[in-house]
């Protein structure tokens, strides 16, 4: 059908149906997470030709980054786990590797993410609590212990420290025989998110951007199969961020990482294929695939059309997802699993490389055991049972989906121009803009569930009387006297002068322009703590001081 | 008109929840100031008794309440100030219970409508006559 007759026949459509709607009014939320109308009914009308579409494994890439996707290999499925004590963790982690996981993805306790160490008194009742407690390489070889490096892939998220630890997980390797060629996995790496959403940051943008630079150099040298950064939208969506918002402020970091790269020599044909990204899933499904699809089409349109990059592989938006935290309710926690199971869905749908889905005790506690299983078994059951893998980008060609993915790369566009215009997305951070829009988008999506224009299942509607507290993991209160007890010893155990003067010439090294993983290698080598290098680093480089905007 | 501090202890870096609280006790006629994340208990108590507060809200979701807030309680005590302490986030019903014990007027789960936060804050003050 020609264009002109779809056009008559919906228009006549559209007539006959508003006076059907008369009778029999339209309800319920129908409008985008970013407030917009969402029509009736898509039709070719609202559609680009298929060029924007394209095909997968070629630019500009909507349909997915592999020609066969995953009828070729199933998306990695990764818990992010950790949590107490580096031998509880362990075991953890022994446990989704039986379970059929296949790489693991290392949560950090918020001191070894700061840069503190466990007996530090900002630490107080920190220690072991989100995620493992990381003192020295003493611990990071009781993390993996008997877990094969070679064999696994690993994502750690880690940010301003992220050095540290990646300089731990080499020294792990060794000891183990794995060359650092050789290791495979992610770091997050991506501090600009640190001061738009998730607060764990120690240095100012400026020395911050440079550790990264100097990870980037450092791998594109020594560790051609490691992912340098995980550029994440996740917690800009967390923080309450629509998914245009989510699109658009996780791009801009990636441009400024990119921009800061070049400036520094870097290549990003090379570099940029070790870039990867990390996406929120949430519940609204059509609406996300159409947002991974956007990303992966603006991403690729930014590295080809402002940075130049020719090879293809540096083109492609590669991404892990994480279901949402944000929407699980602590209400019926057992309608978290049909949640959990939709938004694991959309980001399948959406051509994710990897998984975490999370679990349903989540709004309460850190999760049982019993409950990531299902979680796990919730990909599971979307990888062998949905039939959705059967074939590349099976919503590729739905009028609404290609709308929404239209439309989301328009709109973050325009963000991004904005961002662009005011100097780009460092400026735009320490003006507080980011964080204002976040702020704004988070509130007023509080106020559409008290007004019920927005329902929550089981919180603002369909209600129960709840009965008895359920079982939820507790970390034991004695963690924190473990740990400190174990870096005492560890203390005792090491040769000082070798850490002083590793110390010394790592801070010799970050005053100069040199690259700083080097002597970061040597100091974790000499057993130095994640405080002790990141205290060196704080006298070298100061400490960020956010202003809090509400 | 009722001041609040709202106060994000510890490490936590989570203040999407603090932020919308801070909003809707401003828009619900209260004055609010927000302190940011990253505050040790001295530094939330130094603020509360500079800026002369009648209320604490501190949000929490670490797990590290039982460690931090029991801090907070006893420096206010210390320092003889009678402001009204509530807490939000993820703290499990045990805790709750034993942080009420120590002088906590309220504690907010995951889910509670802003009414109901605006409403206790609003009705402490009405019906303790402070």
């Amino acid at each position: 059908m020609e264009i002109p007759e779809i056009k008559r026949d919906y228009e006549n459509w559209e007539e006959e149906t508003k006076a059907l709607i008369k009778k029999y009014p339209e309800e319920g939320n129908l409008k985008t997470t970013w407030s917009e109308e969402v029509k009736r009914l898509y039709t070719p009308l609202d559609t680009r030709d298929y060029q924007d579409i394209g095909f997968p494994g070629k630019y500009p890439f909507t349909r997915g980054v592999q020609n066969t996707m995953y009828r070729g290999k199933l998306w990695t499925m990764r818990q992010y786990a950790g949590f107490g004590t580096a031998e509880e963790s362990n075991k953890r982690y022994k446990y989704l590797l039986e379970q059929g996981q296949n790489g693991l993805s290392i949560a950090f306790d918020l001191p070894t993410q700061i840069g503190y160490d466990s007996d530090d008194p900002h630490s107080l009742g920190e220690v072991g609590k989100v995620g493992v407690a990381v003192d020295s390489l003493y611990d990071m070889e009781t993390l993996f212990d008997g877990i094969p490096l070679d064999k696994v892939s690993t994502s750690m998220t880690i940010n301003a420290t992220a050095s540290i630890l990646l300089a731990m997980y080499i020294a792990v390797g060794e000891r183990q025989g794995v060359k650092r060629e050789k290791l495979r996995g992610t770091i997050q790496n991506d501090i600009l998110k640190e001061y738009i959403a998730r607060g764990t940051y120690i240095y100012p943008p400026k020395p911050s951007m440079r550790i990264i630079t100097n990870i980037f150099e450092f791998c594109s040298k020594e560790m051609p199969l490691w992912n340098t950064i995980s550029v994440s939208g996740y917690h800009i969506r967390e923080a309450g961020a629509n998914a245009v918002q989510e699109v658009a402020f996780t791009i801009a970091d990636g441009i400024e990482y990119v921009k800061t790269a070049i400036e520094a020599g870097l290549d990003p044909n090379v570099f940029g294929k070790r870039l990867s990204f990390f996406f929120a899933a949430h519940n609204d499904l059509l609406e996300e695939v159409a947002k991974f699809r956007a990303a992966r089409r603006i991403w690729a349109k930014i590295m080809k059309e402002r940075f130049k990059v020719t090879d293809p592989e540096a083109l492609k938006l590669r991404f892990h997802t994480q279901t949402s935290g944000s929407t699980l309710t602590a209400q019926q926690p057992e309608n978290n699993i049909v949640r959990v199971a939709i938004q694991a869905l959309a980001a399948v749908l959406g051509g994710t490389q990897s998984l975490h889905t999370n679990s349903m005790d989540e709004a309460l506690a850190l999760p049982t055991e019993d409950s990531v299983r299902i979680a796990l078994r919730t990909q599971q059951v979307i990888a062998y049972e949905s039939g959705v893998t059967k074939t590349v980008d099976p919503l590729g060609g739905s009028y609404y989906v290609e709308f929404l993915t239209d439309e989301i790369e328009r709109k973050s566009f325009d963000y991004i121009k904005h961002i662009d215009e005011l100097g780009g997305m460092i400026n735009a951070i320490e003006s507080g803009y980011i964080q204002q829009e976040i702020s704004n988008s988070a509130y007023e999506y509080q106020k559409a569930i008290e007004s019920k224009t927005q329902i929550i299942v089981g919180v603002n509607d369909f209600k129960i009387e709840e009965k008895n507290p359920r079982k939820t993991m507790k970390i034991d209160d004695t963690v924190e006297e473990k740990q400190i007890e174990n870096l005492k010893r560890m203390k005792k155990n090491r040769d000082m002068s070798a850490v002083k003067s590793s110390l010394e010439n790592l801070e010799r090294v970050a005053r100069s322009d040199g690259n700083i993983m080097y002597p970061i290698i040597d100091a974790v080598k000499a057993y130095a703590t994640v405080g002790e290098i990141s205290n060196t680093l704080r006298k070298v480089f100061g400490e960020y001081k956010e202003s809090s905007i509400i | 008109m009722i001041k609040v501090l709202v106060a994000k202890p510890g490490l936590d870096g989570h203040d999407r929840g603090a932020k919308v609280i801070a909003r809707a006790l401003r828009d619900a006629g209260m004055e609010v100031i927000y302190t940011g994340i990253r505050q040790t208990p001295e530094q939330i108590v130094q603020t509360a008794i500079d800026e002369d507060v009648d209320v604490v809200g501190i949000s929490i979701l670490s797990g590290a309440h039982m460690k931090l807030i029991p801090r907070i309680l006893e420096l206010l005590k210390q320092n003889n100030s009678n402001v009204a302490v509530f807490v939000g986030g993820i703290i499990p019903e045990e805790d709750a219970a034993e942080l009420k014990k120590l002088g906590v007027i309220e504690v907010y789960g995951p889910g509670t409508p802003l009414s109901t936060i605006v409403e206790g804050i609003k009705g402490y003050f009405e019906h303790a006559n402070v």
